[in-house]
């Protein structure tokens, strides 16, 4: 059994001075379990940052105290300066590829690596450099707008059902069983195959579509959980209102695990714009995508394994940025870090 | 607890009767299935309009659902082009498919918590690291080309496994399969358990387990890992329906005769019988998957508790 | 993968080649699954890959090669394709006459018998003639029937049928029938070998889904047990009268999903047989099998149609466009890097298997037909360039990797064209949607499409496709000179007139290139170390009964 009761403890330590910031990044987190001495972690509970805000009228907010945080984290410098290198080659592939993505030369088909050509050539022959850096532009619109859609709807149904409850979280919730239900495939061909446009926002829409429910889940569990910490209850018994308590006092707590899911999901949608082009449903040809690229390229991996590498490996780095700047704001988010 | 559970039950009808009609809807959207029946000849009219007929195709919407749930409700589930009854290919895909899934979800759930909790508790470290590399692999590499290889590697080159399922699916055939499936979803077990964990480390009650000098090993399983779980389980309710019915590129490879490979079959002809029974099972599923979820909160954080 | 099961439920798509990748949830395509290890080695089973047959394995309802791979062990009709030649022989058949081209008389070999002891009789094949015709029965290969006279009645085109049986179709004796025709048919005895004219035991009619659980037929082997989705399992007949008796005891055809799954299971010796090398495994084959690998012509050829239905497309005049695109293909090197070998570009409409006596004759087609991109650019500009400056080929993303191809064959035209968009791939999502947009002329650019023949006749190979209002017309074509070729073929008595009446049709057809032939596909297998005089026959369906095991 957990023990529950602990946390009068905390109350007192809350409620002595503030002890200013952030710590270092990594060390604390278990820091409690090296046995030895006291735990050294400097503890802030979030509605005593309310109780200070409220009484300084220059104090920093929650969120601008973790900008704060942010801007001082190496690795969350690291990661958004990767995000802004890709950004910055899906606006503008030309700047580092002066190849043709679209046109090949079939003669040289699934060959290697050659003067001019580094990642070698694809199944049509044509350049996988240049494939690689111009897929960045609709794999990272699709990735992020999907991720981005899906994580602030899911959250927001997801923390709605679980922090009202009752019938606001049986209507919800149900809603979400439904959308569970429709199969990616069917749901792709009655969904997309009437678009005729060759964008990628009925791509992007159809995977929020399909992707909600999952992140939804995952906010309703977390803000089901944190809703029961005391110092919600606290912060409800000293008078704040729902959407002060859900926004100051439960989104910080319980938006870790939605970043984590958010982060590794980046990648999947990626994957899954891919397996919709396959079923002729996606992106309508030619836009080049990894995703397109590394489902060619599955077919071969036994024939010409590189044609997989060089998309997977992009698909890869942005997972990692992405993954990264997930723990870097989460971190800057858990007040029991500074 | 007991009308909890009473009421999650009885919230499972309308869901049934959305979920059907919108699968059944759907189906209908995709148009004609009775023109691909006769290949590249354009069919013959007069065949083709008594093959409808057969098929209720001919009514409209509406009344082709009617037909269809009063046939479901006295335990047909209608018939697949191939002249299958769909109950058949329930019974035959359903047990499978459940074990195969048994086999992924113990995977990644054991092996994603171990890996979590480990890379949780040394943060930053070696093992950490090899598990976010571990994590960036799955994501990337196509199930396609992980399930291939592994088949090869395993089947052709060291011969330690049968590159197919028979059709009796046993569950020692199904371990790489089911690793394969699982693969995935291990990448967000392990990263759901490692983030629960670093931030539950800190924790007051572990705190506190940790000033009654209780010993490491229960503090980590009895406090923290406890706490840890409901994210991972939240997950996992969400996953289970998706690793039924979307195990199509794995069930492929090892030539299993699965939910995924029987749906998408009857997504691809577009036999409604086939896609609603198929959806209609799954739904179910997925209901009483969340409703343990539910459930399991309770039990794994006392404070939670239902009205 | 191949589809083979779901693969156009109709003999003839193609498909082929391995669709394969498929990164998120679904992959796509299908043959299917392993069964139980029996049939291991010194058993004299040869166990083999196959798809679960679409339909129900009724004669006249199988329109695909999977269930037409079990029909052709289980059952033997009036005539059979000789493997190596395809020459319609007779099997059952003791003689076929006719003095008009119309009316035949049919007389069967005696001592014959179904699995069950019926004996094979001239009823056998009227009635179950007669059962595939009527519509009331639902057989999608009905229009098999169409020439026999009283077809109308049998399966008018609305409304009931006013007759059960085929008035043309008379029994005299046990062992005669006569057959009388719609209109004179030169070669229609030998297109008797097609799976749609064996003969059916009582049992057929009057235990009907006892049969369908497993079949009973008149041919060399017969099915020991069928369990539907994973294992078909076939045994030799010990009492079969038939020159083909097979060399082995058995064959275990196995379901697999995905013809790489069957590969790696030959690889791994848990399988003897398959008649599906995927594409992706190609280049090793040699490596992986050495001359176990059969690479041979099938009776398959693969074309871009144009929808003539469309005035961009349409007429004479944009003959020259039509002309332009098809020599602004390498086919040499698509089928080279692509298909790597598995095709062979196509310069007539029929296919090597006929061999020059049966019609094929490589060159028909000329300059059209071959890769000239300075030509082919001259000619598109002379039509007024593609409709639009833009081209789009449509195909089904569902079975088969056809995006592969349609990329290549799009790269080669905008090559032609010094443009990076002038040819794009259009998928559609599933075959019934591509079949509806084909059936409702909503085609808007050349389409692909796959023929395979029925039976190794030139005829087949042209009519359907190309003659006014024929069944696989999709691109609704028509001209009279070509119908009045066919027609005139058609009454020739002499084969060798016909012969020479198809290819001047055809000729109409390299002027006008309704269709742009692409390639002649290959049939392709391979097998293990235990069987030997493995053969593939022009359906690029293995030829069971010679395999031996052991």
């Amino acid at each position: 059994m957990p023990e529950p009761f602990e946390t009068q403890l905390d109350m007192t330590e809350a409620l002595a001075p503030a002890a200013g910031g952030g710590g270092p990044m990594a060390a604390s987190g278990t820091d409690a379990l090296r046995g030895g001495g006291p735990p050294r972690t400097r503890r802030r509970m979030p509605w005593r940052r309310e109780i200070r805000t409220g009484g300084l009228p220059g104090g920093r907010g929650l969120w601008s105290d973790a900008w704060h945080d942010l801007r001082r984290n190496p690795v969350f410098i690291v990661s958004a300066l990767v995000i802004l290198f890709l950004v910055t080659i899906a606006i503008w592939p030309q700047a580092i590829a002066d190849g043709n993505p679209y046109q090949g030369n079939l003669a040289k088909a699934q060959e290697g690596p050659a003067p001019g050509h580094p990642f070698g050539y694809d199944l049509q022959g044509r350049d996988v450099y240049t494939r690689t850096v111009y897929g960045a532009r609709a794999s990272i619109t699709v990735g992020i707008c999907a991720t981005a859609g899906a994580a602030l709807l899911g959250s927001l149904l997801g923390g709605l059902a679980g922090f009202f409850g009752g019938w606001w979280d049986a209507l919800l919730s149900r809603l979400a069983d439904v959308f569970f239900g429709i199969p990616i495939l069917l749901g792709g061909l009655v969904f997309l195959s009437v678009v005729t446009s060759g964008s990628v926002w009925p791509v992007v829409g159809f995977i929020v579509l399909l992707g909600w429910p999952q992140i939804s889940r995952i906010a309703r569990g977390s803000v089901v959980t944190v809703k029961q910490h005391d110092y919600v209850q606290a912060a409800r018994a000293l008078g704040a209102g729902s959407g002060r308590t859900l926004l100051r006092h439960i989104a910080p707590n319980a938006v870790a695990p939605v970043i984590v899911v958010a982060t590794i999901a980046l990648g999947t949608y990626i994957a899954l714009e891919a397996t919709l082009s396959f079923l002729g449903v996606g992106l309508k040809p030619p836009t080049v995508s990894w995703g397109i690229d590394i489902s060619s390229a599955s077919a071969q991996i036994r024939n010409a394994p590189h044609m997989l590498l060089w998309p997977a490996g992009a698909l890869s780095v942005t997972v990692l940025a992405f993954i990264m700047l997930g723990d870097a704001v989460r971190d800057a988010l858990d007040p029991r870090l500074r | 607890m007991g009308r909890y559970v009473l009421r999650r039950v009885l919230q499972m009808v309308p869901v049934f009767i959305g979920s059907t009609f919108l699968i059944f809807f759907m189906v209908y959207a995709l148009g004609d299935p009775v023109a691909a029946l006769f290949g590249d000849k354009a069919p013959d009219p007069a065949t083709a309009a008594r093959i409808r007929e057969d098929l209720y195709l001919d009514e409209p919407l509406w009344s082709q659902y009617v037909h269809y749930m009063g046939q479901v409700f006295s335990g047909d589930f209608g018939t697949a082009f191939n002249g299958q009854p769909v109950t058949e290919l329930m019974a035959g895909a359903f047990p499978v498919t459940l074990r195969l899934t048994v086999v992924a979800v113990v995977f990644e759930m054991a092996l994603g918590v171990t890996l979590g909790v480990l890379s949780g508790l040394r943060r930053g470290r070696g093992l950490d690291t090899s598990v976010l590399l571990l994590t960036l692999v799955v994501v990337s590499i196509p199930t396609f080309v992980s399930g291939t290889v592994l088949q090869y590697l395993f089947g052709v080159e060291w011969g330690l496994a049968r590159p197919s399922v028979s059709p009796e699916a046993p569950f020692a055939q199904l371990l790489l399969p089911g690793v394969v499936l699982g693969l995935v979803s291990l990448a967000y077990t392990t990263r759901l358990t490692r983030t629960s964990v670093v931030e539950n480390a800190r924790a007051d009650y572990v705190r506190t387990a940790v000033a009654k000098g209780l010993p490491r090993h229960r503090i980590v399983t009895r406090h923290l890992l406890r706490n840890s779980l409901i994210p991972v389980v939240t997950f996992l309710g969400t996953d289970i329906g998706a690793l039924m019915g979307g195990a199509i590129v794995t069930e492929r490879i090892f030539n299993i005769h699965g939910v995924g490979y029987q749906l998408y079959q009857g997504i691809l002809r577009q036999n409604s019988p086939t896609v609603v029974g198929f959806v209609t099972i799954l739904v179910i599923v997925f209901l009483v998957a969340n409703l343990l979820v539910d459930l399991l909160y309770a039990v794994l954080d006392p404070r939670i508790r239902y009205a | 993968m191949r589809t083979a099961s779901h693969r156009s439920p109709i003999r003839r798509t193609l498909s082929t080649g391995c669709a394969g990748a498929l990164v998120g949830v679904v992959a796509l395509s299908a043959t299917a699954c392993g069964g139980g290890d029996s049939g291991g080695s010194g058993s004299g089973i040869i166990r083999s890959s196959w798809g679960d047959p679409p339909n129900p394995l009724e004669p006249a309802n199988t329109n695909e090669v999977q269930g037409g791979k079990v029909l052709d062990m289980i059952f033997r009709g009036l005539k059979t394709y000789d493997p190596e030649t395809g020459e319609a022989k007779d099997a059952l058949a003791d003689r076929i006459t006719t003095s008009d081209q119309r009316n035949y008389t049919v007389t069967i070999k005696r001592g014959h018998r179904f699995a069950n002891g019926e004996k094979v009789t001239a009823r056998s094949f009227v009635d179950a003639w007669n059962y595939g015709a009527l519509l009331d029965n639902k057989q999608r290969n009905a229009y098999f029937f169409e020439y026999i006279e009283g077809y109308d009645k049998v399966h008018p085109l609305s409304g009931s049928p006013t007759a059960k049986t085929l008035s043309g179709l008379r029994v005299k004796d046990d062992r005669t029938f006569t057959v009388r025709l719609t209109q004179k048919f030169s070669t229609w005895p030998k297109t008797l070998g097609y799976n749609a004219y064996v003969p059916l035991p009582r049992a057929f009619f009057t235990h009907h889904a006892a049969w369908l659980k497993r079949p009973v037929g008149n041919g060399p082997y017969e099915v020991a047990s069928y369990s539907k989705g994973a294992v078909m399992k076939l045994r030799t007949r010990d009492d079969y009268k038939g020159p083909d008796k097979p060399r082995n005891k058995g064959v275990d055809l196995r379901v697999y999903t995905d013809s790489n799954t069957a590969y790696t299971d030959l690889q791994a010796g848990n399988l003897d047989l398959v008649d599906d090398v995927p594409a992706q495994q190609l280049k090793f084959v040699r490596a992986d099998l050495g001359n176990r690998y059969i690479n041979q012509p099938a009776g398959i050829i693969q074309t871009l149609t144009f929808p003539m239905y469309d005035s961009a497309w349409r007429g004479p005049a944009k003959a020259k466009l039509r002309r332009g695109i098809s020599m602004a293909i390498n086919r040499k090197q698509i089928t080279e890097r692509i298909f790597r070998n598995t095709r062979t570009p196509a310069s007539d409409w029929t296919s090597p298997v006929l061999r020059r006596e049966g019609g094929y004759r490589p060159g028909l087609c000329g300059n059209a037909c071959a890769y000239d991109p300075a030509r082919a650019r001259k000619l598109i500009e002379a039509a007024g360039g593609l409709p639009g400056g833009r081209m789009t080929i449509t195909y089904n993303a569902d079975t088969g990797s056809h995006k592969d191809w349609v990329d290549a064959v799009c790269n080669s035209v905008n090559a032609t064209l010094h443009s990076d968009r002038a040819c794009v791939g259009k998928p559609v999502g599933t075959f019934a949607d591509y079949r509806n947009k084909m059936a409702g002329k909503q085609m808007t650019g050349p389409f692909r499409a796959g023929w395979q023949m029925d039976y190794p006749l030139i005829q087949n190979f042209l009519q359907p496709l190309y003659y006014t209002g024929a069944s696989s017309n999709d691109g609704h074509w028509s001209d009279p000179a070509f119908d009045k070729l066919v027609n005139q073929a058609n009454a020739a008595s002499a084969t060798g007139a016909a012969v020479t009446s198809f290819q001047d049709a055809e000729k109409i057809l390299a002027e006008q290139m309704p269709a742009i032939p692409l390639w002649y596909q290959n049939g392709s297998a391979g097998y293990s170390e235990r069987l030997s005089d493995v053969v593939l026959n022009q359906f690029s369906v293995p030829v069971y009964h010679q395999i031996e095991v052991g």
